[in-house]
This record gives C-alpha cells, structure tokens and sequence, in this order.
C-alpha cells in the first residue's frame, strides 16, 4: 500500500527526513512513532501530496505521490494534525462538501456521509457549526472525512492528541475496528495505544528509522527486560547486596519507606529471578509485601532507541 | 467541473458567513447611497451636461469606495487558509490546483457583483419617480456595468496574487491595496504634473482607469480597454496559480 524508498526532506538545507526506507502492506496497522520534531509529519505529509521530497519516491496504492499525485489522493484518507476544519460550516455541510470534493457520486453522498456520522457518531452533533465543536468531536470530524470516499488507506496524523481517556479509548476502538477493512497509518506519543492497535511498528529519530517491527519483537530486542519490584523488610541485612548476588541480577537501586525497603532490580533479558528472590527471602526470613515483575513496555524501547535527548 | 462548482459555492458562501463581507456591504452601499444622493441634488441646482449615471460613475466617492473594497474582499482568500492550517485539507484532496486558484477568484467575482445590485436599482427608483432616464441611452448602462465587470476582474486579480503571497491577511491588504492605488494614480498624473509630454500623457491615458470608466459611461464600448483588462486578469491569475503551487516548495 505504501513503499517509501530514499526518501529525504530538507528545509532550508537542514534535513528533517534522511533516507527513509520502509513498506506498509495491505490490512496492516503500521504505527508510526517517534520524539517531537523526529519527522513523523513531514513523512505523512509528502505521502498525502501536500509537499514533495527533497529526493526519493514514494508510492501510495501504486500511483507516486508526486508525478500522480490525483490518482494516489483518491486512493487515501488524510488526517492532518490538530484536524483544520473550516469553523464557519456545520458538520453535515461540511462532510457533503468534502464528499463531492472527493469525488464520491452525487447520488451516493447522502449516503456515505450518513454511515460516516454513524460510524463516527457524529449524529447527535451533525447540525452545529464546527466552531461549536468540543475537541473530541472535531477530531471526529477529521476522521469521518477521511473515511467519506472509502479510501483503502488513512495517513492519521497524531488521532488522539488531546482527547481525554474516554475519548482516546472511543477513538482506539473505531481505529480498531477500522483497521479491519482499511489499511492504516498512524503516529502517535500514546504507546499504550500503540500496543493494543498496531501490527508493527516504525520508531523514528532525528529523521532516521531506528526501529521497524512487530511489537513483540521490539519488546524481546531490547536489553533491558524491564525489572523487578521487590518490598521487604530485611532488618539488619543489606539488602541490596544480598540481590546483587542472584544471578542474572544486574543492578539493584534502593528506597526507604521507613522499615519497609523498595528495591528495583534490573534483571537480564529473559531471567525470571524472582523465585530466587523468594528463596533468598525465605533463606534470611525478610518479610515480603510485593514481589512483582515489571513487563518491558513499548515505552521503554522507545526510550532506549531515542534516549530522548531532544527536550 | 464538478469540484470546482463544488469549491465555488463553498467560496460564495463563505464571504456571506463572515462578518468581513457585511462590514463591506454596509460599507460600500452607504457610499453609492451618498454618491447618488450628491449627484441627484447637485443636478438640482443647476444645468449640467452630463446625466445621473455618468455623474454616479466619474465621481470622487466612486472611485474612493471602489478602490477600497478589492482588499477587503481578497485579502481572506488565500491567506486565511494559509493561516489556518484548513489548506491541508484542500491541497490533499483530490482537486487540481487550478480549480481551487480559480473557485477562489471567481467566488470573490460574484460577491463583488452581487455588490453591484442595489446600485442598479438607484437608477430605476430615479426613472420611476422623475419620468426621466437617468442615462443617454441603454448602451450608457451596458457601457458602465460592463467597466465595472472589468475593473473588478482585473483588480480582484490583484487582490487574489497578494492574498497567496502571506499568510498574513494584513499584509495581503496592503499589497493589494499599494497596488491597485499605483495603478489607478497611473491614470492621475496627467493631471498632476504639467510638464509632461502629450505622447506620454497619451500613454498614460491608456492605462488610465479614470478614462476607460469616462468612455465607457457615455456607452462608447472601445475593445482596447477590454483587451487590456481581459489580458491583465489573466496573467495576474497565472501569477497567482503559479505562486500558489510554488508554495509546496517554499514550505
């Protein structure tokens, strides 16, 4: 659906993509992740034609974004960061307007943007002006006109900035739900998110691609496995010490409650300590309030691969 | 097509939901109001020469308020979009970029025509209540509606040209606004300056929006005009579709 080859973008002689290379293939989820100003927009930008590289191709559906550039728009459904909607319109005015915008046939537009609102729920604020519209609904909005024209691709540029839980998990359904007629690319600073939806996964950095996978595949690669929790109350002993000796314990940092000592273990790809944990535990007779393994998030590959120096 | 009557009726309507579009209504029909009205009772007092709507069409307020309104109108056009982030949406939808330059223009061309109605109704209040008519002779009235058509393509090129260039409305105003007084005191400096030769106040004459609106008033249609005007807004629209593409690469 999507081949990106060599793609580099410069503004001004500083490059704010170099080299892209990657591929999203029919049916799949791609997510597109990376720190503010890594190039995640710039990318869904050219792909939705509204600028053009500084040097490689890119084809959307087959047609180049630049030499067929009406063909490869017809084929997707864009949806630009901070969703700009024209303000003075209503919802239903504005969604009959984009569908005969997008060539959807004058007797089916009707319809199309009546299963939009439906899909999108947009029924209970289809006649107020958009400049009424509460963020959530706005991105709504965004999401149903990208939707209008069934498109076999949506580019959705950060979808759920600034909604609040409920809306995020509202909006992390539909993609869901979308995701199984459509293919479908999204970035996003919104990891969880990312997990429950994405079948793979593109992390960029300073414009280049650090990291192109299934989640799963991220979460094995990465050195640190996450860690364990330990709280106990170890009297006389030192307990960091005593950890430290487990095998395939790398590191232990401490934390006084009082009595109760929090102990966070970094632990070996793969090892699972806490048996030897509670070995230890029983051996000198620590009491035990949690014990607990902290699963390696996306999060955390995240800030492993970027190392988030850009503030 | 379809799109661009789709881009277009969305443009018209627009105007008519911003408040911009009132202030200039109001604003423009005060003075066509004040200029008829001056008109009219000057003619009361004393013999004249010319008719009404020669008088209408020649005179200071005209000129004054139809200078002003071309920013006014354009500036939002381009600039708005541009400011608003709401051209991302337009440019990666799958319209050409001629049919939204043009949906642009033409929008701005029917609004300034729809200006242009009630002031034709001044002429037929003037006919039915004196019994006299208030031009020579229809040719009068298809000579002056016709100038204004031209003027207003051609300055509302203009205007489109500055509003594509910024981002800033303000700016796109005074652009517009610089320009199209240049080109209208182009006509003045014949009268102006007194040392000017008569080949170069000939030349001037020609450009000069002040004479072409005098002989067409009187309904002596000359094509040079036409031609000129014709040609203008065409090249100032090729400015501005060409500005408007050249934006992909100056983002």
């Amino acid at each position: 659906m999507i081949k990106v080859e060599n793609l580099t973008k410069r503004y001004a002689g500083q490059p704010a993509i170099q080299d892209l290379n990657f591929e999203v293939g029919k049916g799949e989820i791609m997510g597109f992740l990376g720190p503010n100003g890594a190039g995640k927009t710039t990318t869904m930008r050219i792909l939705a034609s509204f600028m053009p590289p500084t040097s490689g191709r890119a084809t959307v559906a087959g047609f180049d974004v630049f030499a067929q550039s009406l063909q490869a728009r017809a084929h997707l459904g864009y949806m630009p960061e901070n969703v700009p909607l024209y303000s003075d319109m209503r919802v239903t005015e504005y969604l009959n307007y984009r569908a005969a915008l997008k060539g959807v046939p004058h007797r089916r537009v009707t319809e199309r943007v009546g299963d939009v609102k439906e899909l999108c729920s947009l029924k209970e604020v289809e006649n107020k002006l958009i400049a009424a519209l509460s963020k959530g609904y706005r991105q709504r909005v965004g999401l149903a006109d990208a939707l209008l024209h069934e498109p076999d691709l949506l580019i959705l540029d950060e979808p759920t900035i600034g909604l609040d839980p409920n809306q995020i998990r509202q909006v992390r359904d539909l993609i869901k739900n979308l995701g199984k007629q459509h293919t479908i690319l999204l970035s996003t600073h919104i990891l969880p998110e990312v997990e429950m939806t994405c079948s793979r996964v593109i992390i960029i950095h300073k414009g280049r691609i650090e990291a192109c996978d299934t989640p799963e595949s991220l979460l094995g690669k990465i050195r640190q496995a996450g860690g364990v929790l330990l709280e106990a109350k170890v009297g006389a002993d030192n307990g960091a010490e005593e950890l430290k000796k487990i095998s395939g314990v790398r590191d232990v940092i401490e934390d006084s409650d009082g009595d109760w000592k929090r102990f966070s273990l970094r632990v070996e790809s793969g090892a699972d300590v806490r048996e030897e944990i509670f070995r230890l535990a029983t051996a000198r007779q620590w009491s035990v309030r949690e014990l607990t393994q902290r699963r390696a998030t996306l999060e955390d590959v995240f800030v492993e691969i970027t190392h988030s120096d850009a503030v | 097509m379809r799109k661009f009557y789709t881009l277009l009726s969305r443009e018209v309507r627009s105007y008519f939901h911003s408040p911009i579009a009132y202030v200039v209504l109001i604003f423009f029909l005060l003075i066509a109001g004040v200029d008829f009205y001056f008109q009219v009772s000057f003619m009361n007092q004393r013999q004249v020469q010319y008719t009404v709507q020669e008088a209408f069409f020649n005179s200071v307020f005209f000129w004054f308020a139809f200078v002003l309104i071309f920013p006014l109108i354009t500036m939002r056009l381009f600039a708005e979009e541009f400011k608003l982030g709401t051209i991302e949406p337009l440019v990666t939808a799958p319209v050409r970029d001629w049919q939204v330059v043009l949906s642009k223009f033409f929008g701005a061309l029917i609004f300034y025509l729809i200006l242009w109605i009630p002031p034709a109704f001044y002429f037929i209040i003037f006919q039915y209540i004196s019994g006299q008519p208030a031009a020579h002779s229809a040719g009068a009235y298809l000579g002056s509606y016709l100038m204004l058509l031209l003027l207003g393509m051609f300055y509302l090129s203009i205007g489109c040209l500055a509003s594509v260039l910024t981002k800033n409305q303000i700016i796109a105003a005074i652009i517009s606004f610089c320009a199209i007084t240049l080109l209208f005191f182009l006509g003045l400096v014949q009268f102006i300056l007194y040392d000017v030769s008569s080949a170069t106040r000939d030349l001037l004459g020609y450009f000069s929006a002040i004479e072409h609106m005098g002989t067409f008033s009187r309904g002596i249609i000359d094509t040079r005009p036409i031609i000129f005007y014709l040609s203008m807004t065409v090249v100032m629209l090729a400015l501005t579709y060409q500005a408007f593409q050249s934006r992909k690469w100056r983002l």
